[in-house]
């Protein structure tokens, strides 16, 4: 894409002068976009693992055809005094020492079955919509958050910036999981109650709220830093002298410039919303059973380990499979995009 | 400088009343519950109820309640709600354990985090390297009580090479000690070890290129030499601050997931079981424990910060 270095004549005449030749030679202006989106393009790692995201997002979504079609029975259907015939052999869904079965392999407890006689399969797809419906509307959540304290901190300087940085400085204070899990026993005690809306204590509302509102500082801390620098910057004064107001700056001029962070913390959010839950859910504070979830069915697993691993490992692996593949397309994204952000992470 | 430490000190206290505030805020206004109610047992009669009000003081206004809790805090006579265990001795007992796992975990994850850290810089873009990263992802993609709870399962109870869970005190047999805490220490650095390793490749390859590296390469050091004196040692920098936040985490009884699964009984365990009991002086003690390490420790990394970096002070 090498053009000719602008002459004295082009700088003369303007701006222009530039667009016409552009036009004339097939040149395009490109942005930061489209390069971090060629970059994107170019890292086929990273692709490969964003793709195999979308494909697990779409096996779970698919979970209603494998319960109904393969496997006929739902997730929370017990078959606890069923048997199944697996390689002509009649066997006990549960084995009369209380042991589920184990894989099959085959349509009907293709994974084994768990304490209750539940096709493992199925809740294992059934629970990963629960999981990633949690992470990405968490993540949802904490950037909205984030965006909002973090520009009004940002920009309006002062007393607004003391507040919120104060509330940002004692939620990070907390640690993530004691505030999660003690968020998430209370309000699943007592619901949730804003104004005319009730949320029951049992719903799926719950860990995303808890989950949502505990990252807000890994996200908000950064973009108020990025705020208070870019408003600074001509292009904000330029706003101002035309007569933007303060919504007009903040929304129009200076999240755009956000932007890319956000897009980056937003994948890696999902990821560590996703572990997020089922941490809490190992604590018992996260989604309820019998509702499943990779949370619920690892720790529903841990507790019978010893007679069968499967419970843990599957749903484990499930976990692992998803939350790598959004670690390794953000680590893509952000090479791509660069803007240098971190995200901690959680014991 | 000590206008400064006064005033991270003044900060420092803030925060701390706030999340005191907040986290006896959580227990007492959103569960539809009286602790009172809970703690009568099973069809208790009004009078009871009534009488357990009383003794505890769960009639008064929340912010005497609020006070009075605090004041237990300090000296030391809070009493559990379940077990009706003074609070203090058991956290007394949880914090060998807690403080074991923390301090071994955190030098292990440090020395393993700068070994592949390193290495995989030395050798950035070849195999190793791209092997490294690799493990490095999947160690952060892994929940810290999965990975926990099947190293217990197949290399504690299946293969019999270490114990299964538990904890045995260093002074009664440190041999012992040692040999339960391989596991927990092992799960718990996973994590962070994936995570340093990660930010100090990219430290070091950003180092690599500053000049001063190249003077110390143009004036005929070795290799080693300016890998370990010159670059290392100022890509440790960030390194050391992350390190300092998430150890003072560790150290208050943040790795509750690796003390449960590992049952070590430590700090974060007590924090764990009481939550899910809704015990709260236990809850408030701890989290105000944690956060007072996780505070201490924000405060001493910007006070190093500022001595390093003088624009700090003028902000």
């Amino acid at each position: 894409m090498a053009t000719e270095p602008a002459t004295t004549d082009q700088a003369f005449r303007g701006p222009a002068a530039f667009e016409e030749e552009a036009r004339r030679e097939g040149v395009h202006g490109v942005g930061p976009w489209k390069l971090g989106f060629r970059r994107l393009r170019r890292n086929k790692v990273a692709l490969f693992f964003g793709f195999v995201f979308i494909l697990l997002v779409a096996v779970c979504l698919a979970a209603p055809l494998w319960a109904n079609r393969v496997a006929h029975t739902g997730p929370d259907e017990n078959h606890l005094t069923d048997t199944i015939v697996v390689d002509g052999e009649k066997k006990n869904v549960v084995a009369l020492d209380g042991i589920p079965i184990g894989p099959t392999w085959q349509g009907e407890f293709f994974l084994g079955a768990d304490k209750n006689g539940r096709d493992v399969m199925v809740r294992l797809l059934y629970g990963g919509r629960n999981s990633l419906v949690i992470g990405v509307t968490a993540a949802f959540m904490t950037s909205l958050l984030s965006i909002v304290l973090g520009l009004l901190a940002g920009f309006f300087r002062g007393r607004t910036d003391t507040a919120i940085r104060g509330l940002l400085d004692v939620m990070w204070s907390f640690p993530v999981v004691i505030l999660g899990v003690a968020l998430g026993v209370a309000l699943a005690l007592g619901g949730l109650q804003l104004g005319p809306i009730v949320i029951s204590g049992d719903s799926l509302l719950i860990p995303i709220f808890v989950i949502g509102l505990v990252y807000v500082p890994y996200l908000a801390r950064p973009l108020r830093g990025q705020v208070l620098s870019l408003r600074e910057k001509e292009f904000v004064e330029a706003a101002r002298a035309q007569g933007a107001g303060p919504l007009r700056l903040m929304f129009g001029e200076l999240l755009p410039n956000l932007a890319s962070t956000i897009l980056v913390f937003f994948t890696l959010l999902i990821a560590n919303a996703i572990l997020l839950e089922a941490a809490l859910s190992f604590l018992g504070a996260g989604v309820r059973p019998p509702n499943p979830s990779w949370g619920t069915m690892i720790d529903e697993g841990v507790e019978r380990i010893a007679t069968a691993p499967h419970l843990t490992i599957v749903p484990g692996l499930m976990l692992v499979l998803t939350v790598l593949s959004l670690n390794v397309f953000g680590d893509g994204v952000r090479d791509a995009l660069d803007p240098r952000a971190k995200v901690r992470v959680e014991a | 400088m000590a206008r400064f430490v006064v005033r991270r000190l003044i900060q420092m206290l803030l925060v701390m009343f706030a999340v005191s505030v907040i986290t006896f805020l959580i227990f007492n206004v959103i569960p539809n519950s009286d602790p009172a109610v809970r703690m009568a047992g099973r069809q208790p009669t009004e009078t009871q109820i009534e009488a357990i009000r009383k003794e505890w003081g769960f009639d008064e206004n929340i912010v005497v309640q609020y006070f009075t809790t605090m004041k237990k805090v300090f000296t030391g006579d809070l009493v559990s709600y379940v077990t009706q265990l003074p609070v203090d001795e058991e956290i007394k007992k949880g914090l060998p354990r807690t403080f074991a796992l923390a301090i071994g975990a955190a030098l292990l994850w440090m020395f393993v985090a700068i070994c592949f850290g390193l290495y995989s810089a030395v050798k950035a873009g070849r195999f190793a390297d791209r092997f490294l990263t690799i493990l490095a992802l999947i160690g952060i993609s892994m929940p810290v009580f999965w990975i926990g709870a099947l190293m217990n399962y197949y290399l504690g109870f299946k293969w019999g090479l270490f114990p299964n869970g538990g904890y045995v005190e260093f002074t009664e047999d440190p041999v012992d000690w040692f040999y339960h805490l391989i596991l927990p220490w092992t799960a718990l650095a996973i994590l962070f070890i994936g995570f340093y390793s990660r930010v100090l490749r990219s430290n070091v390859l950003d180092t690599i290129n500053e000049d001063y590296v190249r003077t110390a390469r143009a004036k005929g050091l070795s290799e080693r030499q300016i890998m370990i004196r010159h670059v290392l040692r100022n890509s440790m920098i960030p390194i050391i601050t992350l390190w300092g936040l998430d150890f003072g985490f560790v150290l208050g009884g943040g790795a509750i997931l690796t003390e449960t699964v590992f049952d070590l009984q430590g700090v974060g365990q007590y924090a764990a079981d009481s939550i899910s009991q809704l015990d709260v002086p236990p809850v408030l003690a701890v989290t105000m424990f944690t956060a007072f390490f996780i505070v201490l420790l924000n405060a001493i990394v910007d006070v190093i910060y500022a001595y390093l970096d003088p624009r700090i002070r003028l902000q």
